[in-house]
């Protein structure tokens, strides 16, 4: 695996080139190293919201191993005499209270623990916004159905990892929540109460359940995350990044910047850009302020207790759900059974299986390195629609009891308000979103045929009007669906395209990139990609 | 509502042998209802007595009243040799019965309220508290506090619940509710003195608390804190920010409370709220209660901008349109700028 140093090295031995000639004449790594900092990754800002995930992820480890060393899971009782006046004297666990020294008495420990949650939250949430993108670009069809599958597998994951976590502190709110997550274990048919003295090594709360929760939280998850997080990304580099079409874009070729540079540079700054937004927040939002929960006593409970957002949509239906308990053969299912334990048992299930179920009912069994817009298959879009519409029932049912607090509505209006809305809401959701789409695409159609209407209306010598048309915009190769012009209007003097140079503009640029291609027709060699691949 | 407080107290309208009529027949809250009514034209036992006992009474302090007949009656037959021995004995007999009777009744109802000076100021303000009643309470309440189809007897809640319900605004009420809401008080404390002591005078119930800042400041904060948690948690929440109950109804939140207003709500239990008599949590505790509400309102909290204090609610708000949105506003900056 040598190579022949190219002659750069003879001109000019620079120390990084010089480091780079010894590791390659040892290892022979030159050709790697080139072929992956050549690879070309596509140029979209929503190419970039994984990322976001990926960046939330590392600040959590960061924060979490600072945590850990001075966190203590301990069930043991302790009497606290730490320096937050209105908890002295009384008696909590360890857990608990180093959860307050690391608060109170830990050098920066209040900021780590705050940073930490709030990368929490904003690790779960950019998964699940970076796998709309994905759902609705169509980015998992073939041949990226394992990465849809381990991104599931990510997802939930990190919902477990969140949960834990928010357990740990061995505060009011987490035993409330541990409490609950007992009483869904014991709500299993059959073997319920075995579950639960299996979770918790006995009657809840158990004797020693916080160190296993820390065992699971610090190393078990992060552990099996860190490495579907490694396969997810091999996979993408070894199967390439997808793209919108465009022109030069095809299905075998990828366009964009190389990783060396201009990526690497890209991302580097991404990176530093998500850091400071969780330290912005973790420095000037509370989170979790454990100390005024007080600690966790099995008899006491605290209204409008609430979990994390990710785990809010199970809150919010167990709340909707009817007091049905069903009692027979000797045994009973009580009714937290079927909107904690089915329900996302059967939605993450159908979340898994999307792809599979796609390729069965449209027959498509090509592969794809091109994405779909939303409104090309209004299908896929409008369930995905549906889909949203059912979860966002649900969560805002899990806070409902604020909501009827801070807008003055009864709860029980709330409620029904809920489970009515779950069922109504989400097929409306449906109809109106496939609409949408259609007329999206008839408006396609309809420019594809005659050009872009201007609105400048002219008064020719003859006293005639007539309308200025835009040409009718070049269709894309391998996709036809797809105009290779925007649809934006002309500036005041009627020929002006609006290159302008503010920040909205550009973001206007950006979003409606999203949507249809940015280059103008007629002017090929003006941007031209900065690298291209094939695949 | 302003006129209200600010003409009821210049306003004395009733002269002294109401009051007495009113004190005479505290024990039958029906009677009290017609002198409350202004019907001393009626013939009842006490009005019969004011038309004998005439103009000398009349100008009399109503607390006085009782004492300065009887004092008047013996003092009469020296003073009217003039008239007839007959009519003489007849009237005296029955101005003695009467004032007899109006002494007798006053005794019993003041003496247990301690000095002859404080017994004089609260009937003072006993007269001022009822003609704030009968202005602002009475259409709901009943003109003797009895009740009625839009309002409950106010016979026995006794001063704390007429001075938690006045002083946080929630009475008068702004339109019938599930539930009444705090606003700002409509009376002054002054006022709010006399309709309490004017409640107080038609059955007794708990006292108004006093609860001192030095007491406030020896509070086990602690100790109240694990109360708080044991009995308010569960419906106030764990921060004191309130939550709904059913149909409406809710548990407040308590941030603008003042320590008084806790305990006197303890005390009555006000709307759906249970009572805490001073058997389940004593007057150190209840202070003590008190105490760990206004710290967990009043004091800040360290960690920055605290969000309602709601929790995660409003926490994973703020993580998602701020940490998520505004990270794929980056993102759409970033993405703005480049050119591919």
């Amino acid at each position: 695996m040598t190579t022949a140093p190219p002659p750069e090295f003879v001109k000019r031995p620079t120390p990084v080139r010089k480091a780079n000639r010894a590791i390659d004449e040892r290892f022979g790594t030159q050709a790697g190293l080139r072929r992956n900092l050549n690879k070309v990754f596509p140029d979209h800002w929503s190419f970039m919201i994984g990322e976001i995930a990926l960046y939330s992820f590392i600040v959590l480890l960061l924060t979490g191993i600072y945590l850990t060393l001075f966190f203590d899971p301990s069930n043991t009782e302790v009497i606290y005499n730490g320096s937050y006046v209105p908890l002295k004297g009384v008696e909590m666990s360890r857990a608990y209270a180093s959860t307050l020294d690391i608060s109170f008495d830990t050098r920066a420990g209040l900021v780590f623990r705050q940073i930490h949650h709030w990368a929490a939250l904003v690790f779960v949430g950019s998964i699940v916004v970076h796998l709309l993108r994905v759902f609705f670009t169509g980015a998992y069809r073939k041949p990226r159905e394992v990465n849809w599958l381990i991104g599931v597998g990510l997802l939930v994951l990190g919902i477990l990892e969140g949960f834990a976590g928010y357990s740990l502190p061995d505060d009011l709110l987490s035993g409330t929540g541990l409490r609950i997550a007992a009483s869904i274990a014991q709500s299993i048919p059959i073997i319920g109460t075995w579950a639960s003295f299996m979770l918790f090594n006995g009657e809840f709360p158990g004797a020693n359940f916080l160190p296993r929760l820390y065992v699971i939280h610090i190393l078990l998850v992060p552990g099996i995350l860190l490495a579907l997080i490694g396969a997810h990304m091999g996979i993408l580099w070894h199967q390439k990044h997808t793209d919108f079409p465009g022109p030069g874009k095809t299905e075998h070729n990828v366009v964009g910047h190389r990783v060396f540079p201009i990526f690497a540079v890209k991302s580097g700054g991404f990176f530093m850009m998500v850091f400071a937004m969780l330290a912005l927040l973790g420095g000037l939002a509370q989170i979790n302020p454990i100390w005024m929960f007080g600690p966790y006593d099995p008899s006491k409970v605290s209204s409008a207790s609430q979990p994390d957002w990710y785990i809010g949509f199970l809150d919010g239906s167990t709340r909707l759900m009817p007091p049905w308990e069903f009692r027979g053969l000797g045994h009973t299912v009580p009714a937290v059974f079927w909107p904690t334990a089915v329900l996302p048992g059967i939605l993450f299930t159908l979340l898994a299986l999307y792809p599979f179920l796609e390729a069965r009912f449209t027959g498509d069994t090509k592969s794809h390195n091109l994405l779909q817009r939303p409104r090309d298959t209004p299908v896929r879009t409008a369930l995905g629609a549906m889909s949203i519409s059912f979860y966002l029932v649900l969560w805002i049912s899990g806070g409902n009891d604020v909501i009827a607090k801070t807008f003055s509505i009864s709860l029980n209006a709330m409620t029904w308000a809920g489970r009515i809305g779950l069922i109504i809401v989400p097929p409306i959701a449906y109809a109106v979103t496939k609409k949408l789409c259609i007329g999206l695409q008839e408006k396609d159609a309809e420019i594809a045929h005659h050009g872009i209407e201007t609105g400048i209306i002219r008064q020719l010598p003859s006293g005639e009007f007539v309308e200025d048309h835009r040409p009718k915009p070049e269709l894309v190769p391998d996709h036809p669906h797809v105009p290779t012009d925007r649809y934006a209007l002309p500036s005041a003097n009627g020929h002006d395209d609006g290159h302008g140079k503010g920040l909205a503009r550009r973001a206007g640029k950006a979003v409606s990139g999203f949507f249809v291609e940015e280059k103008e027709p007629g002017t090929p060699g003006h941007d031209t990609p900065a690298g291209s691949e094939k695949h | 509502m302003t006129e209200t407080s600010g003409t009821s107290p210049d306003t004395p309208p009733d002269p002294a042998p109401r009051a007495v009529s009113t004190s005479a027949s505290a024990d039958t809250p029906a009677a009290a209802d017609l002198a409350a009514a202004g019907a001393s034209a009626d013939v009842d036992a006490p009005a019969g007595a004011t038309a004998t006992v005439d103009p000398p009474a009349g100008t009399g302090e109503a607390t006085a009243a009782g004492p300065a007949v009887r004092t008047r009656l013996l003092r009469r037959p020296s003073r009217g040799r003039a008239a007839s021995a007959r009519r003489r004995r007849r009237s005296s007999a029955l101005v003695l019965l009467l004032g007899l009777l109006s002494t007798g009744v006053l005794w019993s109802v003041l003496a247990p309220s301690g000095s002859a000076a404080q017994t004089s100021d609260a009937n003072e303000a006993v007269r001022q508290g009822r003609a704030l009643y009968a202005q602002g309470c009475s259409t709901c309440h009943g003109l003797g506090a009895q009740g009625s189809n839009t309002g409950p007897s106010l016979i026995g809640v006794g001063a704390a619940a007429v001075d938690f319900q006045v002083s946080t605004g929630r009475m008068p009420l702004a339109a019938p509710a599930a539930q009444a809401d705090r606003k700002p008080a409509l009376y002054s404390q002054t006022q709010i003195d006399q309709l309490a002591a004017y409640i107080d005078s038609l059955g007794g119930g708990p006292a108004v608390p006093k609860v001192t800042d030095t007491a406030l400041d020896d509070a086990d904060l602690s100790h109240g804190g694990e109360l708080y948690r044991a009995n308010c948690a569960q419906c106030h929440q764990a921060v004191a920010q309130g939550a709904p109950l059913t149909y409406g109804k809710f548990a407040p939140s308590l941030s603008e409370s003042t320590p008084t207003q806790i305990v006197e709500a303890m005390r009555t239990g006000p709307e759906s709220m249970p009572v805490f008599g001073d058997r389940q949590i004593d007057e150190k505790d209840a202070v003590a209660v008190a105490a760990y509400v206004q710290h967990l309102t009043k004091t800040k909290s360290p960690g920055g901008f605290s969000l309602g204090k709601y929790g995660p609610v409003p926490e994973g708000l703020l993580g998602l349109l701020v940490g998520v949105g505004g990270l794929l506003v980056v993102c759409l900056w970033i993405g703005a700028r480049q050119k591919v």
